[in-house]
Formats: structure tokens, sequence, C-alpha cells
């Protein structure tokens, strides 16, 4: 187990590397000067000098790499002064640490993903359970084509709509906004109460999807069936046996939706004006703040392939036939 | 979303003991005669029978028929998407920018009510906008198809290096963070094809989001040829070509391919409706279509932020975005048991 997880690690470590590179050269090796697209339409040749300057255009692009992988590690000096060790650079636009910008937003995010991230496994694996218990039913069929109609929904068509069932008509809850943890938990829960549920009613449908249809295949399953004839209780064996087994596919697909969950942060940060890294990555991309895009490419590239470690290791430990793959 | 491992689970290992006896059902009924059809014969014999099948490919069709077809219905309805009707008429908008009448002014001479502020046509907005989306997405769909195909058979085919080359880059292009990059990339590309300097016209806006979801897309649709066409390079037929000195081309598109086929267009159908979302979340963030391009996800942004005010203009473009996935998505599920009975839910 945990060669398996060194093993992980050290493949984790190096597609960030590559990740960077390519993030690094889609900006700056572009055919057109990355100052002009930093500098916007109404550019002057000061500007542009000074941009060309910050991001050190004269030397050659290795040479910038390094720049900045070393900046990443060690911190380093730019003229608005000293910047600590996981160092991104400087925001075109107000002059910040990048690093310290990210920061400010990710407990917002975390807080919005992790959320989600429990609800959505809830409901979707518990309405899956559920709907495979009372296959062909009526519970079954309204449980599907509700998870289909959902599935087809988008964050921004049911945000709005959440919204003003909730807050505008009714006025039984208040307007979404983010208090942290620390300061008062009972606000912070509140506060976010409807995003969570709207982000995660989109991603709900397809685990419950994906349970019941792998609940379904392994009640067939041979041990399945032979447990139950020794005359072991039904819910032992729906839990112990054939729940356990059609874990598997689900954190297989769970490890893809991290990437999409951060893109439903997105969404949500915009539908619901929150201020996290989602909104924060769409507003450096309107306005061109290059550094700030990259920086926040690679800490949310990073904390998926983190995720993802978290994701195989879980998987190692219940599918032991991974480990020596 | 759909995953090319649920598709893959799909793929049909060509009419098995199901479809023979479902022929030999068919002919009974028909005289008793047994009559050889082809495996696609007997894919369209068992789609016609499948009621929500039928009913979600005539709403599919009917929604690519007004796309394509919307300057017809423009004319016969006597408006276009880029005319300011508000502006025009005083009486349409109130002092406040929103539309006067009720339901978001909706009337017999605005069919779907009229956009706050700028004051033009609600139902032509939808209509055009869903043509823009479709516009787009089709393009990119067949990209995605014929690049994944193309890069998996090579993979799946030679083994060895190639495959692990090509492999290791899937990987790497599948560990991006998928939507991020997108909307980072966005005008990276639009860079590549104009300067910054310069206005962005809207065909260097459409090509740009094409090559951008056409660039990120590709991989699950390689993952999933390459792994059946692993397992086909060990049949015998293909070992018999080999044998009788056929080109790697041809084996390639002669005795790969059409055992391909069924899974290819069954991914096809699923990442159409998904291709059209990336659209309309492109969109939506602000870096796909802009103004005065009609599209839909450029409609559910202007939506998001008067909804409290006006929440009517919302509704229209969400139905129909709701109605044509939910339709796609199960045409998907059953162009896949039509061709493979044995998946069946």
């Amino acid at each position: 187990m945990f060669k398996f997880l060194i093993r992980r690690s050290v493949g984790a470590f190096v597609i960030l590397i590559l990740i960077s590179a390519f993030t690094f050269a889609m900006f700056f090796a572009i055919p057109q000067d990355p100052a002009l697209l930093a500098c916007g339409k109404n550019c002057t040749p000061q500007n542009l000098a000074i941009i060309h300057e910050n991001l050190g255009l004269d030397k050659p692009i290795t040479a910038q790499y390094w720049e900045f992988m070393k900046g990443i590690v060690a911190g380093r000096d730019f003229a608005v002064g000293h910047c600590d060790a996981p160092c991104f650079g400087v925001s075109f636009n107000d002059d910040r640490f990048v690093w310290d910008t990210i920061i400010d937003r990710l407990p917002l995010t975390l807080s919005l993903t992790v959320g989600g991230l429990v609800i959505f496994l809830t409901l979707g694996l518990g309405a899956g359970m559920i709907a495979a218990r009372n296959k062909g039913t009526f519970v079954d069929k309204a449980f599907s084509s509700a998870s289909l109609v959902l599935s087809s929904m988008q964050i921004y068509f049911l945000g709005p709509i959440v919204l003003g069932l909730l807050v505008y008509s009714t006025g039984w809850l208040s307007s979404p906004k983010y208090v942290p943890i620390t300061e008062n938990p009972v606000a912070w829960f509140v506060g976010l109460l409807i995003p969570w549920f709207v982000m995660s009613l989109i991603f709900t449908a397809n685990y419950t999807r994906m349970s019941r249809s792998t609940l379904i295949e392994q009640m067939q399953e041979d041990h399945v069936r032979t447990a139950k004839a020794k005359g072991m209780s039904e819910k032992y064996v729906f839990f112990r046996y054939a729940w356990r087994g059609s874990l598997t596919p689900i954190v297989t697909i769970l490890g893809i939706d991290l990437g999409a969950l951060l893109g439903g942060a997105i969404v949500t940060e915009l539908t619901f004006s929150l201020a996290g890294v989602g909104r924060l990555a769409v507003e450096s991309v309107l306005y061109k703040d290059l550094p700030l895009t990259m920086g926040v490419m690679l800490v949310s590239a990073a904390f998926i392939l983190l995720c993802n470690l978290v994701v195989d290791a879980v998987y190692g430990f219940i599918d032991p036939r991974v480990r020596l793959s | 979303m759909t995953s090319p491992t649920q598709a893959a689970t799909a793929q049909a290992d060509n009419p098995g003991p199901d479809a023979e006896s479902l022929s030999k059902e068919q002919t009974a009924g028909s005289g008793g005669q047994l009559a050889g059809r082809s495996p696609g014969q007997l894919m369209w014999l068992r789609f016609k029978r499948d009621r929500v099948g039928v009913i979600s490919a005539f709403v599919v069709i009917f929604f690519f028929l007004i796309a394509a077809l919307a300057p017809v219905v423009s004319w016969l309805y006597g408006k276009d998407p880029y005319t300011l009707y508000g502006q025009e008429q005083y009486e349409l908008l109130d002092e406040f920018g929103f539309p006067a009448g009720p339901n978001g002014g909706i009337s017999s001479e605005f069919w779907f009510g009229i956009e706050p502020e700028l004051g033009r046509d609600v139902f032509m907005q939808l209509l055009y906008g869903m043509r823009t989306s479709l516009y787009t997405a089709l393009p990119v769909t067949i990209l995605m198809v014929v690049t994944g195909v193309l890069i998996g058979l090579v993979g799946g085919y030679f083994g060895g290096k190639v495959d692990y080359w090509i492999g290791r880059v899937t990987d790497f292009m599948m560990a991006l963070p998928s939507q991020l990059t997108l909307i980072a990339a966005m005008p990276v590309v639009v860079a590549v094809f104009v300067s910054p300097v310069d206005e962005t016209p809207v065909y260097v806006r459409a090509s740009a989001i094409i090559v951008v979801l056409w660039l990120l897309g590709w991989m699950g649709m390689a993952r999933l040829v390459r792994s059946q066409a692993l397992t086909l390079r060990e049949r015998e037929f293909v070992e018999a070509a080999k044998v009788s000195g056929a080109s790697p081309w041809r084996i390639i598109r002669k005795e790969l391919l059409p055992n391909l086929v069924t899974p290819i267009l069954v991914q096809a159908t699923y990442m159409l409706p998904a291709t059209i979302l990336s659209v309309a979340f492109l969109s939506f963030v602000g870096v796909g279509y802009v103004e005065p391009t009609p599209d839909w996800g450029r409609m559910f942004r202007t939506a998001a932020k008067i909804y409290q005010d006006n929440p009517t203009y919302m509704f229209f473009p969400g139905i129909a975005m709701v109605i044509f996935v939910v339709a796609f998505n199960l045409l998907g599920d059953s162009v896949r048991d039509a061709f493979d009975p044995k998946s069946g839910r």
C-alpha cells in the first residue's frame, strides 16, 4: 500500500510539473507578445515596457520558466517587494502577490466544493440505494426520471429558480453569502446552504444512476447469492457484500468528477455572486491578468491531483487488486 | 455527462443470441420465412420499437430543424434577433428598462416577451441562440470524434511505444482542470488569430471556441476507441488480414473501423449535448460569444443578472435547454440499447 502511494505521488508530481510547463508555454510561447495580451486595447508604449520588465520577457523562455519555478520554491524579488516562498508572481491589475489573492479566496471555494461533495455523495448514493432496493417499482422509476431531468439542468438555470422560490418571493432564506467558518459556523452553514444544494443536485443525478446500476449488478453476483442462500440477513448482505462491491466504479467517476466539481464551483460562484477562486479565475481571464490566471490554474491543478491521490488511496483500500497493478 | 466507461460497456459484441431471436421473432410474424438482416437493419428495427427513443429523436430533429430554419421563421414571424424593438417602440419598456407588459412582455406580437433594457425579441434570440449553439457544437463534436478515433486507433492498433506515449499525452490532457483550462485558453487562442489590440470579429470567436473545445475534448473518445481496438487487434480476422498481407491502413479501415462504429456512434450522441453545454458554459462565464451574437449561454448570463426583477426571461431558454438535453440523452440511451440489447436497463 505504501509503495503504491509513493508511486502515485511521484506520478502526480511529474504531471504537475508538466502542467506548469504547459500553462507557461500556453501563455508565453504563442506567436504574439504576451505583454500585448496583458496590455489590452489602450496600450501605451510605457505600459508595454513595464509589463516587459515585470515578466522578464527579454530573457529566453526557458530562463523565464526557470525563474517562475524557482519563485514557487524559494520566493522571488519584484519591484513591489519580496514575494515569499510559494510565489506565483504579481498581478497586473492590483500589484498584489498572486498567492495572497488566491489564499484570500480559497476558503470559500473549499467550503463550497467540500460541502457540495458531501451532499451529492450522500444524496446520490442514498437515492441510488433506495432505487436499487425497490428495483422496478414506482419509487425506482420516480428516482430515475428525477435524476435524468436533474442531470440535464444547469446550475445557472436551477440557481436563479431556487433563489426566486426561497429568497425573493418567500424570504425563507437570505441571499447566499460567505462567512468564514471560524467566525460563525452557523452563518457559514446557512449562507452556503442554497449554493451547496444547487451545485450538488446537478452531480447527484449521475451518482444516483451509477450507484443504482452497479448495485443491481452486484446483487446478481455469485457471492451475494451465496451469502443470501446461507441465510444471512438481507440487510447484512446488502451493505457488507453488494454495497461495498458497488463502490469501486463510483470512486472511479468521483476521481474524474473532481475537475468538473471545480467547474461547478466556477458557475456556482458566478450565479450566486460569491467571490471564490472560480470567480477569480474568470475575472483574471476577462481582465487578461496572466500571472493570476496561471496561479489559479496551477493551484487548482495541484489541488485536483492531491484529491486524486486521496481517491487513489481510497481505491487501493476498497479494492486490493489495484495496489498491485 | 456520460463517462466513456459507460459507453464502453455498451459496446456491441455484434448481434448476439438476442439479435437472432429477435430476427426470428420478427420473421415468424411475417409468414414464418427466415430473412437475412444486416446488423444495421436489426438496429433500426429495435430502435423503431422503442417509443421513448422515437419521441426523443423527433424532439431532437425538431430542435435542429428550427435552428436551421431560423431565418425562415424570422421572415414569417416578421422580426429578427438584432433589432432593438424596445428602443423603437417606447411603450414596450418601462422607465427602468424592464418590459412594460405582464410576464416579461409576452403578447401576440412578441410571443416569448422582450428582452429587458435592449428590448430585443426573446423568441428570435432563442431561435438564433440555438442556431449558434448547434452550429458551434456540431463541428466541435465531429472534430473531436475524428481526432479521438484516429488517435485511439493508432494507439490501440500499433501498441508498444506509440501507444505508451499517446497514452501519456492523453493522461496529461485529462489531468488538466478541464473547465478552467477552457476559460484560460480562450483569450490565448483568440490571440493566435487576431492581435489583442484589434476588435475580435465573430467568426474568430467562433473558431476560437471550436478550437479550444476540440483540443481539450478528444481524450474520452480516444481512450474508448483505444481500449476497443486493443481487444479487436487480437481477434482472428485481423490476424488473417495481416497474414494475407494487408497494410496497417487497410486493416484499420476495413477490419477495425466497421467493428467500432457502434461505440463511436453511441459516444458521439452523448458528446454533442455535452458540447452544447460547454459552449453555453463559455458564454455564460463571459469568454465565449459576446454581444450582439445571439447565443444560449449569453441569454443565461443576461437572465441571471436580471432574474430578481424579470424572471420570465430565464424561463424559455432554460426550458428549451432542459428539453433538448433530456431528449438527447434519452436518444443516446435508445441508440445504445438498439445497438446492443444486452446492455439494456
